[in-house]
């Protein structure tokens, strides 16, 4: 578990979240981003001092469950109304650059 | 909780895989083979999962679209119900228990994942612990069978033989995003090629069975991707790889001989096995590295917030389990206790996957003998499919006579071949137009005298214990008798004779 | 009712004493009403014409909007045809619904079929969505008048409107000030009296904290109440659309129009829609009124006069005042701060080039990705998405979004626990009044302690709202908020109405 400020999050973990969200980080903003970061997550670490053990997360504000859509088909979407909204289409479909570097 | 991408079969972090015992039968080079698949099954919904879009295969592009399929800004998941209860059909019929499950999102980028995450079941799905029995008895493990939406699908433009590979440009076609799917992960438990041929036939009879999918591997309603690693017997697991492409029974066998044959020839080279996941291709009878990954992906597994839980309540499940109808392996045991035929033997196991085994049954309750039915069915019913157009009674009254003595076999399958070419037909008059009878045993006796008489060389030597020579005069009675001795009944008068 | 000159500027920089019919300005047609009840009753009547209420309120636009910004788009053809038809509806004598000719002014993060919905961002500038959200359809089919879509913080991502890709919405009451965020533009919009009544979305605070700095209510209902379908998602298990009126009663009107189950949004409750009107006029007699005790601090003192105003005030009218403890109140910004951005960086993975919106080219479709979004997303909502990945991610999910999760459950049991003893809560609504523009933006810190008081409210989906209670520094609005339990709609509603009348006796500000 990180300690203080500078160790919870370090450049590189930056560089790979950054690669994980899809969001280009110039080597200048990495330090700055870094920084900032390291300044929120040292203020959130408030909820360390909490002793946690056996409180269930909540995750839902309202209990509900067995939420159900009958098995009938209702009339989507126009193909054309999509496709002119679409960067790119083709033949009826939407079209992107190659797929390279990505796991499908 | 871990989110890494080791898949959730092999968690790691769990205490040691049991695998079930290998009893030797298949070995490679003096290494044993392990063998998980991982099955994914359209469901035969009319809707998605979670939109009410038209769950149909083969339409034209982006005509079965909506703001949950497409990924619109605003929209939200709705479970569909027969999702679920087809889901529990398959759980059930699997042996597994349905217990309240949860969804969670698989979050990664990929131009066919329209909101960039999958919503699946990840540590609380809606079945656990079953097992699939193969038909010689081995029960393979089930660990789970949860639900997850399909992704939609990209055809690539401009490189060799539609791949990724050097393409252009590729395009995205959502009709199928957002199909429900069942994943069904089977354990480690599969030894051989074989064993994982019958496996996927198996579970392919009862998804059909229970209603819940066609399950057609060439169409892609039922998708199979095998783990395979090797091992010394005694040894601990080895590092496994995925193999993806598998696009039917057959080819699942070739590819995972090849991988484990692969595997074996590294460790006798003194290398390790990378870790990885690896595309069948059917062509060069190989597998290849899919890829190589720098970072492996962060699905980030976090309980979507857009849907409740699933808590299907005692009555449902109940209900789910007394309507699921007699699956393949109690059909194989009805048909071999009435017909004293293995279960596991050709005939039955071609009968009950052609679905004809309630059609004997009904044959062998209109009188006629159901082992007999049982031979004539697998031989003459090929074409027939399950609702076979001759009516029971007709074969019934056809097998009747022949065991009764008054038509021989080879009488019988002409007579069977006319009923079935004509989806039916009474079989006494069919007998009766062709001039068959079975001869009598008193003439039957006659012709055979006759013959021993005038094969007298042949006779010796049959006497003497040449069995080659009871063909010769086998011939002689037939074309003597115009075919219409009994080929048993000859049998068994030239034995007495011959003392 | 005073009429206004167009040039009469100056009004709104004077201090004004507050009172539920001076809110907002009266448009050059005096005979307008300003509240949606009013115009309602009058177009269902026969004695007010939709398109006339309409054009005056367009015209305020046109006088004002040059100031304050507070939309992305006035939709006046669509509004005129949309009026036209309800005009029609009256003269054939069909219902044209409770809120018949009512204009009003809707967040730009809610889907508006055919009309560019951009969510104050670059990555969905242009877009039109194909599909109307239902709260959309219900507003429509209860007769009200879209106007237009008004300006938020992007993708609800803010306290102060000012993260906008489309600038900032300027205070009507002071425009070198925010109106607050992230649905500034909605409160700017009633403020101003563009429309009598918006719609807005709180993930924590976006409807209330604006509503207070520009005096104006604004309602968070609970969550579950109002369909979430067609609402741009910014952190699903926290977002909730609701109302910004001049009075109480209007936002109760909306409320009961908005609220009840849509089968579309799989947490939306199964049950009718709220009715709120009919206990206005209750009054508070024997209600107990919860005092937070260990409230966070930082609210300026003129904020705490107001609030301690507000605590006589309904003494006064008979309420009892209780002190409650919620010890894990203050960990309530932290624990959002992991949440919401976590739920959001999953929420924004789909703005990815491919089906919608902004695209940037590239070789191959990863860089393609990349490109788009470092493009497309403003500063703000960049630094929330990487920091909702890194609580989500493999090695740290349990020590921040894990956490955060038990954090959550934390503060719903103090909530529980307060009200076995209370029947609603009482705080500021915002810590400050309307701050400067560019005075917290290079501070996110500083800027997300703006929403200290309401953060509590959507971690455990409970309904809360703010009311304009007189004014503090500067002469600006300053707002009390009510909290009430799950569906606890009426029993808020009866204090909020209790308040706004002990403002109009008291004739403004004590």
């Amino acid at each position: 578990m990180p300690e203080s400020a500078s160790e919870r999050i370090s450049a590189e973990v930056v560089v790979k979240v950054s690669r994980l969200a899809r969001l280009d980080v110039s080597p200048d903003e990495v330090q700055r981003i870094t920084t900032q970061m390291a300044g929120m997550l040292e203020h959130f670490a408030d909820i360390d001092a909490l002793d946690l053990s056996g409180v269930e997360p909540m995750t839902q504000p309202y209990p509900l469950s067995n939420v159900f859509r009958e098995d009938v088909v209702v009339t989507g979407l126009d193909r054309e109304e999509v496709l002119a909204n679409a960067p790119a289409a083709e033949d009826g479909r939407f079209r992107v650059p190659p797929i390279v570097g990505l796991d499908g | 909780m871990t989110n890494t991408d080791s898949g959730i079969q092999y968690d790691m972090s769990k205490n040691e895989i049991k695998v079930a015992p290998n009893d030797g039968s298949y070995m490679l080079d003096g290494y044993e083979l392990v063998c998980g698949l991982e099955v994914h099954v359209e469901l035969a919904t009319a809707t998605k999962l979670f939109s009410a879009s038209a769950n149909r295969f083969g339409d034209e592009p982006n005509t079965h679209i909506d703001p949950v399929t497409l990924g619109l800004p605003g929209a939200l998941p709705v479970l569909n119900r027969q999702a679920v209860e087809l889901a529990m059909r398959i759980g059930l019929a699997l042996n597994c228990s349905v217990q309240p499950s949860t969804f969670h999102r698989k979050n990664y980028f990929y131009p066919d994942m329209p909101k960039a995450y999958q919503i699946s079941q990840y540590d609380q799905p809606i079945n656990v612990d079953g097992w699939l029995e193969l038909p010689g008895g081995k029960k393979i493990g089930v660990e789970r069978a949860h639900l997850e939406e399909d992704t939609g699908k990209s055809t690539h433009v401009g490189g060799t033989g539609g791949r990724i590979h050097g393409s252009d440009y590729s395009l995205i076609d959502f009709n199928r995003a957002g199909v429900p799917l069942v994943e069904i992960v089977g354990r480690p438990d599969i030894a051989s090629p074989e064993e994982a041929r019958q496996y996927v036939t198996e579970l392919r009879q009862i998804l059909v069975a229970v209603g819940a999918s066609d399950a057609k591997m060439e169409e892609g309603s039922m998708r199979c991707d095998a783990n395979v690693s090797v091992r010394k017997p005694g040894s601990p697991l080895g590092i496994r790889c995925e193999i993806k492409n598998v696009n039917s029974v057959r080819s699942l066998g070739r590819a995972i001989e090849y991988e484990a044959r692969r595997q074996i020839v590294l460790l006798e080279a003194g290398e390790k096995i990378r870790q990885e996941t690896r595309h069948w291709d059917e062509t060069d009878g190989r597998t290849h590295t899919l890829r190589s990954k720098e970072d492996a992906d962060d699905y980030r597994y976090f309980l979507e917030p857009d849907l409740v839980p699933l808590n299907p309540d005692q009555a449902w499940i109940d209900a789910v389990r007394a309507a699921l109808p007699m699956l393949p392996r109690e059909r194989r045991l009805r048909l071999s206790q009435a017909t004293g035929a293995p279960a596991d033997g050709e005939a039955i196991m071609v009968v009950v996957e052609r679905g004809q085994d309630d059609y004997v049954m009904a044959v062998g309750d209109a009188g006629a003998d159901v082992a007999r039915a049982l031979v004539h069915v697998k031989e003459a019913f090929a074409e027939q499919g399950a609702s076979p157009t001759v009516p029971a009674t007709d074969l019934a009254q056809m097998i009747i006579m022949e065991t009764g003595g008054k038509l021989t076999s080879t009488q019988a399958k002409t007579v069977l071949a006319e009923i079935v070419a004509n989806g039916g037909g009474d079989a006494v008059a069919i007998a009766a137009a062709k001039g068959f009878e079975a001869m009598d045993n008193s003439a039957l006796e006659a012709i055979v005298d006759q013959v021993i008489a005038e094969q007298a060389e042949a006779w010796s030597k049959y006497c003497g214990g040449e069995q080659k020579a009871m063909g010769a005069l086998v011939g002689a009675i037939m074309k003597a008798s115009q075919g219409k001795a009994d080929g048993k009944a000859v049998t068994a008068l030239l034995l007495a004779k011959k003392g | 009712m005073r009429p206004l000159l167009k040039t009469d500027v100056s009004v709104f920089r004077r201090s004004l004493d507050w009172t539920a019919e001076m809110t907002t300005p009266t448009n050059i047609h005096s005979n307008i009403p300003t509240t949606a009840f009013a115009i309602a009753d009058g177009v269902r009547s026969g004695t007010l014409k939709a398109v006339d209420v309409l054009e005056a309120h367009l015209a305020q636009i046109a006088a004002r909007e040059g100031d304050i910004h507070a939309f992305n788009l006035v939709t006046a053809d669509e509004a005129r045809a949309a009026a036209a038809r309800v005009d029609a509806d009256v003269a054939a004598g069909r219902d044209p619904g409770v809120l018949a000719g009512v204009p009003i002014a809707l967040k730009d993060n809610m889907c508006t079929r055919g009309i560019p919905t951009t969510c104050s961002s670059k990555i969905l500038e242009g877009w039109r969505p194909p599909y109307d959200a239902t709260v959309v359809q219900r507003l429509a089919a209860a007769g009200a008048v879209a106007i237009g879509k008004t300006n938020l913080d992007e993708f609800a991502m803010g306290s102060s409107t000012e993260n906008s890709a489309f600038g900032v919405t300027y205070n009507p009451r002071d425009t070198s000030r925010v109106s607050g965020g992230s649905s500034g533009g909605s409160a700017a919009a009633v403020a101003a009296g563009f429309s009598p009544i918006s719609i807005g979305s709180d993930t924590g605070g976006s409807i209330r904290q604006p509503a207070a700095l520009c005096g104006v209510v604004g309602v968070k209902p609970t969550y579950g109440t109002v369909s979430r379908y067609g609402l741009v998602a910014y952190a699903s298990s926290l977002d909730q659309m609701g109302p910004f009126s001049t009075d109480v009663r209007d936002s109760a009107l909306v409320l009961e129009a908005i609220s009840g189950h849509d089968p579309m949004d799989s947490t939306s409750i199964p049950q009718a829609p709220l009715s709120l009107l009919n206990v206005l006029s209750q009054g508070v007699e024997g209600l107990r009124v919860g005092r937070i005790t260990d409230l966070p601090g930082g609210a300026d003192p003129d904020v705490t006069a107001r609030l301690e105003a507000a605590f006589d005030a309904l003494k006064v009218a008979g309420a009892t005042i209780v002190d409650v403890e919620m010890p894990s109140m203050k960990y309530a910004l932290t624990a959002y701060y992991l949440i919401a951005p976590a739920e959001a960086s999953s929420n924004l993975a789909r703005y990815d080039g491919v089906r919608y919106g902004m695209r940037v080219n590239a070789s191959d479709t990863n860089a393609m990705y990349s490109a788009t979004r470092t493009a497309g997303f403003g500063e703000e909502v960049k630094r929330r998405i990487m920091l909702g990945t890194y609580a989500l991610s493999a090695g740290y999910y349990d020590a921040y979004y894990g956490k955060a999760l038990k954090v959550r459950r934390l503060i719903s049991d103090d909530f529980a626990r307060a009200y076995t003893k209370a029947d609603v809560l009482l705080t500021p609504t915002s810590p400050i009044v309307a701050f400067p523009v560019g005075e917290k933006s290079d501070d996110p810190l500083a800027m997300y302690l703006c929403d200290i008081y309401t953060i509590p409210t959507n971690l455990a989906g409970h309904p809360a709202m703010s009311v304009p209670f007189g004014t503090g520094a500067h002469g600006l609005p300053v707002g009390v908020q009510i909290l009430a339990p799950t569906l606890g709609e009426q029993v808020m509603f009866k204090v909020a109405a209790s308040l706004e009348r002990s403002m109009i006796a008291t004739g403004g500000a004590k």
